[in-house]
């Protein structure tokens, strides 16, 4: 804003007014029904503030009261919106009308008018063939002239002579290095000077550009990859760029000898802009982030959402102590994120290496973490594999300092195994007087480490040694699990399940289930600490009981996440099939689940992880009573973090649906513009995709009696006999039916997982149920009203707990 | 045409010498290029940038300045602290005159042309009256501390600005007396170094004096009020020279770096009158130091360290794009250094103090004559039992004596005093006649018999030219001789037709007498001595028109000869390439290739013929500096490798290069 007391940011469908001296987010403007694309200040009053959107509205609003003042509905996607102070009733947006990728710049006339909403509809062309982006565009000069520019080319438009000058460069294809295409374009202030930023990091300033001919530029040339963004500070005598780098550099006096940087700013600078009031520079990044920076070039604030990284290796960790959510961040970093505050809380190097961007390069991953003895120990492991036979490892441990109120790296173990960790746990047992680690590793061993005093004359210190390496047959080790307790030790390898004494490293038993390698492993909890459960790559749930050392249970699911809540019995699993994830939530002790979410996301669920809430919610409804406790969040493919909620309940769109709150996302879709800032946009698009299946879930109601038939528990179906006939008689049905079929086998997940765990129960019951089926008649089906339905719902349940309970 | 087998000579272990200080001439578009040797050359600019002129140096003489006044004169000054003004049409020095102040640093005309000042070790500034045949002394200025190393005039003639060491000062003419002093920052990016060179100094008439200096620094001053106004820090190293145009629009500056950039005025915005200087373009075209710049009004020209005379013509001042709108890099001298002896097969090479004799297919056999004064030319008789050279004082005559492998000289004395200084020197076919172009336009014709030699003939030039005959050719019967000078014309016992271009090269055909002729715009001309008028295929060609590709070379043709078995073949070559012209083939026209693979390999006959055009070009051997005919099967070509040139440079400065 003017006085460079509030950035502005567009953030999907909103506006986010922040403080810069405070970093909070003061309001969100909200109004426009699609990604807003461009926010001016409004040069004639500085308290007034226009965004633009693709809904074909360009929005004024009073952005210190957070009031939408007046609405102009162009009617055409606008692109990028631009004000300039001597066109006082005019503003340009950026606008294609007939091929997909042929943009123009149009002035459109603010008509004057006290209503609301006005229609501005008198539109002119300026600039033809111009670049989609913002950045692509330039005013300069108190509005003489405009520049955009587009693949190789320059063009200038004045606007008093209403001539346009365009200037090509050598697009030069038979030199390999020579990437000449424009990035970006900035135009300096006060004088007649163009900067234009390209693809092989050169900047160019351009003068003279009144003649074709006689035009002249200079080259500054520092990025040695392409230039994001560019700006002039506000009276001219320096200019801003940045790019992969991670460097602001500011060019003083245009000269290529005179120029300051701020470096090791985190990502790759997405856009730069600088404050009218011209104190404050701000930078948005590629991982989420805002920095604001003093005009001496120092940094004063940073607004850090949830970093971005290219892939998360770590999966979602709680710290014990904040209660922060800790993943992956920066490269070589782990994050701990407020989910409270939406707010990243800190930054823990853990490589401690400078990183370098280059493509091509092999950069060491952090690939593991986890949290031990109440969050007093932190345990990571980075690994870098150039070649199938090189393989760099390291183990660090780090100790939490109370002193610093952070992590201090204790333990460094370089190769603690000849191959990668595949999984890392801590005993948390609370009566364990002596930290336990042990990493699972696919050289076929597993290693426990253990704290030991290290102390000598010079110092007391502790440290890690290794106590113990198993193996098993020399099967690769893939998971590690310690009980509740902290007595049992449970590794897997590949396809069996070892159980291991955690005092004596004895071999206790193992479970074999000859159904492909394990892919996850968790005790229970509480009252069901004696399960085990073990989910396997070709989609079998296991549940052991250790006390029998005999399979309880096992059910046919394609386990992608499975979570245990630390505070309850629960148990989250999530699925993936080919339309999209399922959530399940079920007890260890009874194989019927507690809650079933279908399609929670259509992409695939990577990491999933139950957050203590401070204060226990308390839902009276059964469906929800695993959320009381703790809050479920999940993290997709696309990098979207989603959890469940229950806040809004008048907003819930199905009796059965949850609302799924976006809390913050990622998402691969272009940046959004803004006079202050700019800011990775919450994916209401996936909102709405959600909702829009949750809104299917009423069809379950419509599902052909058929399938329902199946669906219902065998003690209330009726006799076999009955059913044989009415199966036979939808088979013989035409294809309607059929695909009728499929549809609700897609669509509710309930009855889907009602019919895998009668696949479960047939192990007990099969003879029973067919017995049971000849029982029912066929007559009793299509008499099956509404009503009748719900109520046979309420049987299934009951009817589950008699299974239970056998 | 047929296959040669070819010595591929590549122990000509030839470095030009530095260049130090290019002077541009206004009016007649020649540039002067001084190198450290203290040759100078002149280049006419609008004859295809040929080297049309020059005068060897002398060790002694090491320039440091070199400007043109009063239109065509041009004048050098050097550490040896005199004046030295040449004689451009009889290619000596006028006079050498010493200047009294010790080792002159730099030297500047006015812009009126009548008068020279020049700076000198001791901190004296002299100003110099031009007479129409000499200079006088006319006064000194404040004496200043230490050593002027540049000078330059305001453009009313009013004051000049001078460069010393830490500072500039600037005198008014009149009076003589220093009206400002401006000291120059010795700070370098931090660090104090030692001092500041003010390396260059330019006087614009507004009053701005722009300074480059060893900090690498160009910075402009107001000179009314001695104050800094701007200053751009351009590069890590000494910024060592500057020039402005004319218009005073922009200005070029070289760094030791060897990166050239250009500056311009430009306004600040489109609707004001306010202009301000930015640097603009960068060039990189030299490896080393760039010590000295000029600017055309066309181009940049650029030369240092690395001996190339670099001249980068700027696109917006060119209306079309022609043959001066491509980048020049001259590095050979376009005159022959190498002369062949066919009989003996012994090659002499030329140097800048001394000659070398090589055998062909044997081991060495070197005679190395050392003289403080470069060797003008040289040359070995046809059947290598003579060597003549000269240097700009002395004519030398060697006779060899073959026993076996031995090789003895023995030098000719006693010779005429009328063969002083030549310019260019050629033996007949039978090694019987000698003929010298002396400077003073005289033709000598020497008989050479046995171990003596007998004064035959001497023409005299034209009367009322004094013009020095520089290229000669003989017939091979000894019949006809053509020299041609410094211009354009060609003599003869009668005048062949002239035409505005320099000769680069010209020999007579064998049996026919035809004389074909080279010119520095690429034009071959083939000219029948017998008839006296140009030959059918000469009126042809150039009906025809040359292919634009042959048009648009970059170097001229530096020797002409003939296959003795084939008349109709004429070999001729430059810098980049080979050419046979097969007089009976149909000449190219523009659409057809003009680089075709020079052995055609396995194409078949008929595509052969159907391709096949009168110019046959071979780029296998470059930088090529000479070729010749030894016998009908048998060339030899001289190539000397630019990486082979570099390597014996001293080693330019460090740089770090990005991703290195």
């Amino acid at each position: 804003s003017f006085f460079s007391r509030y950035i502005f940011c567009v953030s999907g469908d909103f506006v986010k007014v922040y403080s810069t001296a405070t970093e909070e987010c003061v309001h969100i403007l909200h109004g426009h029904r699609n990604l807003v694309t461009g926010i001016q200040l409004n040069p004639n009053n500085h308290l007034q503030l226009y965004s633009c959107s693709l809904d074909g509205t360009i929005k004024l609003w009073d952005y210190i009261d957070g009031i939408l003042i007046k609405t102009f509905i162009v009617g055409c996607k606008l692109h990028a919106l631009f004000t300039v102070a001597q066109a006082e009733d005019s503003v340009f947006v950026t606008v294609n009308k007939e091929k997909p990728d042929i943009f123009q710049l149009v002035s459109v006339k603010l008509p004057k008018s006290s209503s609301q909403e006005v229609e501005a509809k008198e539109l002119s062309i300026v600039l033809d063939y111009i670049n989609q982006s913002p950045k692509c565009i330039a005013f300069g000069n108190e509005g003489v002239y405009v520049a955009a520019v587009r693949d190789f080319y320059l063009s200038v438009y004045f606007f008093k002579k209403k001539t346009t000058s365009r200037f090509t460069l050598s697009s030069s294809r038979n030199k390999k290095h020579a990437k000449n295409n424009f990035t970006c374009v900035a135009c300096h202030p006060k004088e007649d000077c163009i900067a234009s930023g390209h693809m092989d990091g050169k900047i160019r300033l351009w003068r003279n550009f009144y003649d074709e001919k006689k035009y002249t530029y200079t080259c500054l040339h520092w990025h040695h990859d392409m230039v994001m963004d560019l700006a002039f500070s506000v009276t001219g005598s320096s200019l801003l760029s940045g790019g992969h780098e991670s460097v602001l550099v500011e060019w003083r006096d245009a000269m290529e000898k005179n120029k300051e940087f701020l470096p090791r700013l985190g990502a790759t600078i997405e856009h730069i802009s600088v404050s009218p009031a011209g104190d404050l520079f701000c930078t948005s990044h590629s991982d989420n982030k805002i920095m604001i920076i003093h005009r001496n070039l120092e940094a004063s604030a940073v607004i850090q959402g949830l970093v971005k990284d290219r892939s998360i290796f770590t999966g979602l960790m709680i710290d014990p102590r904040t209660k922060a959510l800790v993943l992956n961040g920066k490269p070589g970093h782990l994050q701990f994120y407020s989910l409270q505050s939406d707010k990243q809380l800190y930054n823990l190097d853990i490589m401690q290496q400078e990183y370098i961007n280059d493509y091509g390069l092999i950069q060491i991953e952090l690939t593991k973490a986890a949290f031990g003895c109440f969050g007093n120990w932190l345990a990571t492991v980075e690994q870098r594999q150039e070649k199938e036979t090189e393989l760099e490892l390291q183990m660090k441990l780090w100790m939490y300092s109370k002193k610093t109120q952070g992590f201090i790296l204790n333990t460094k173990i370089h190769m603690p195994h000849e191959d990668c960790i595949t999984a890392l746990c801590f005993c948390n047992a609370e009566k364990s007087e002596q930290p336990t680690l042990v990493t699972a590793s696919k050289d076929s061993y597993f290693k426990v480490w253990i704290l030991t005093d290290d102390s000598d004359i010079y110092k007391k210190a502790v440290g890690w040694t290794c106590d113990f390496v198993g193996s098993y047959h020399k099967y690769q080790a893939t998971n590690c699990c310690f009980s509740e307790d902290g007595s049992l030790l449970a590794v897997s390898f590949e396809e069996i399940v070892t159980i291991w004494d955690s005092e004596t490293w004895e071999l206790k038993c193992t479970f074999c289930q000859r159904a492909g390698k394990i892919r996850h492993l968790c005790f229970g909890r509480l009252t069901c600490s004696k399960y085990l459960l073990g989910a396997t790559e070709n989609g079998i749930l296991s549940c052991w009981n250790l006390l029998s050392c005999a399979l309880e249970w096992s059910a046919k699911l394609n386990v992608r996440v499975m979570e245990p809540d630390p505070n309850s019995e629960n148990i989250a699993a999530i699925s993936q099939s080919s339309v999209g994830s399922d959530l399940f939530v079920f007890k260890p002790s009874e194989p019927r689940p507690l809650y079933i979410q279908k399609g929670i996301s259509r992409e695939e669920v990577q990491w999933g992880v139950f957050v203590p809430r401070d204060v226990p919610e308390s839902f009276t409804s059964e469906a929800y009573q695993w959320l009381n406790r703790s809050q479920f969040y999940f993290l997709t493919k696309s990098q979207s973090l989603l959890t469940f909620s229950t806040k809004s309940p008048e907003e819930k769109l199905t009796p059965t649906s949850k609302q799924l709150l976006a809390e913050e996302s990622l998402p691969t879709t272009p940046f959004y513009f803004i006079l202050g800032k700019h800011r990775q946009q919450q994916d209401e698009k996936l909102n709405e995709t959600l909702e829009n299946e949750l809104v299917q879930l009423p069809l379950t109601e419509n599902i052909p009696a058929i399938s329902e038939l199946l669906h219902t528990p065998a003690h209330v179906l009726p006799s076999a006999v009955f059913l044989c006939s009415m199966f036979v008689n939808s088979l013989l049905l035409s294809k309607e039916t059929k695909s009728a079929e499929e549809i609700p086998k897609d669509v509710d997940m309930e009855e889907e997982k009602e019919s895998e765990n009668s696949d479960e129960e047939n192990d007990f019951t099969e003879k029973i149920q067919d017995t049971n089926n000849k029982d029912l008649g066929e007559d009793i089906i299509h008499q099956l009203s509404k009503s009748e339905e719900k109520e046979l719902r309420k049987f299934r349940k009951i009817d589950y707990s008699w299974i239970a309970a056998l | 045409m047929g296959e040669f087998k070819v010595h591929r000579v590549r122990f000509f272990n030839y470095v030009p010498s530095a260049i130090r200080c290019v002077a541009y001439n206004n009016h007649s578009n020649r540039l002067a290029v001084s190198r450290t040797d203290g040759t100078v050359e002149i280049y006419n600019l609008s004859a295809n940038y040929f080297q049309e002129k020059f005068f060897p140096g002398h060790e002694s003489r090491a320039t440091e300045a070199l400007c043109w006044a009063e239109g065509q004169r041009l004048f050098s000054a050097g550490l040896n602290g005199e004046i030295i003004e040449y004689d451009l049409q009889a290619l000596k020095i006028k006079y050498a005159m010493d200047a009294f102040g010790g080792p002159i640093w730099s030297m500047a005309a006015s812009p009126s042309g009548s008068q020279l000042l020049i700076g000198c070790e001791d901190g004296s500034v002299k100003l110099f009256q031009i007479t129409p045949d000499k200079i006088q002394f006319e006064r000194n200025f404040d004496r200043q501390k230490s050593r002027i190393l540049s000078l330059s005039w305001h453009p009313s003639g009013t004051h000049i600005a001078a460069g010393s060491i830490d500072y500039i000062s600037v005198f008014d003419v009149k009076s003589g007396s220093a009206v400002r002093k401006m000291i120059v920052d010795r700070q370098y990016m931090g660090v104090s170094k030692r001092k500041c060179i003010v390396w260059g100094v330019a006087f614009l008439s507004d009053g701005t004096i722009i300074s480059v200096d060893s900090a690498g620094k160009v910075q402009f001053w107001d000179s009314a009020t001695g104050t800094l106004v701007k200053s751009h820090l351009i590069a890590n190293a000494d910024v060592q020279s500057i020039a402005v145009a004319n218009q005073e629009d922009s200005f070029v500056v070289g760094t030791a770096e060897g990166t050239v950039f250009h500056f311009q005025l430009v306004p600040v915005t489109s609707n004001s009158s306010e202009k301000q200087w930015v640097r603009t373009k960068p060039f990189q075209h030299h490896t080393h130091d760039v010590r000295t710049v000029a600017h055309s009004p066309t181009s940049l020209i650029s030369g240092g360290t690395d001996t190339h005379l670099v001249i980068r013509p700027l696109m917006e001042k060119l209306e079309v794009k022609n043959y001066d709108a491509a980048l020049r890099k001259i590095t050979f001298p376009h005159r022959r250094l190498i002369s062949c002896s066919r009989k003996r097969q012994l090659l002499l090479f030329q140097f800048a103090h001394h000659l070398e004799l090589w055998r062909l297919g044997s081991t060495v056999a070197t005679g190395k004559m050392g003289d403080p004064e470069n060797i003008i030319c040289s040359c070995i008789s046809p059947c290598g039992s003579w060597i003549a050279y000269s240097t700009a004082s002395r004519f030398f005559l060697y006779r060899l004596n073959y026993e076996h492998d031995n090789i003895s000289l023995k030098r000719v004395s006693k010779m005429p005093a009328f063969l002083r200084s030549a310019l260019q020197i050629l033996f007949s076919e039978d090694s019987t006649k000698l003929f010298v172009a002396s400077n003073q336009g005289t033709l000598h014709i020497v008989q050479l018999s046995g171990g003596s030699f007998k004064h035959l003939h001497a023409f005299q030039p034209q009367s009322g030219t004094v013009e020095a005959m520089c290229l000669l050719a003989v017939s091979p019967d000894g019949n006809w001789l053509a020299a041609s000078g410094t211009s354009a014309g060609v003599h003869l016992h009668c005048t062949v037709p002239a035409y505005n271009f320099p000769v680069t090269a010209m020999a007579i055909a064998p049996n026919t007498n035809n004389l074909v002729i080279a010119h520095s715009d690429q034009q071959v001309f083939e000219y029948s001595i017998p008839d006296k008028h140009y030959t059918d295929w000469s009126r042809t060609v150039q009906k025809h028109g040359f292919h634009h590709l042959w048009l648009q070379r970059d170097t001229p043709i530096t020797h002409i000869s003939f296959h003795p078995k084939r008349p109709m073949h004429i070999l001729l070559h430059d810098a980049y390439m080979f050419c046979i012209i097969d007089k009976s083939l149909p000449l190219p026209n523009d659409k057809t290739l003009l680089y075709n693979p020079f052995p055609p390999t396995n194409e078949s006959d008929v595509v052969q013929r159907r391709t096949a055009h009168a110019f046959k070009i071979s780029k296998i051997y470059k930088p090529l500096l000479f070729m010749d005919l030894l016998d009908e099967r048998t060339l030899v070509a001289v190539e000397r490798p630019l990486d082979d040139i570099i390597a014996q440079l001293p080693p330019p400065i460090k740089k770090k290069k990005f991703g290195t």
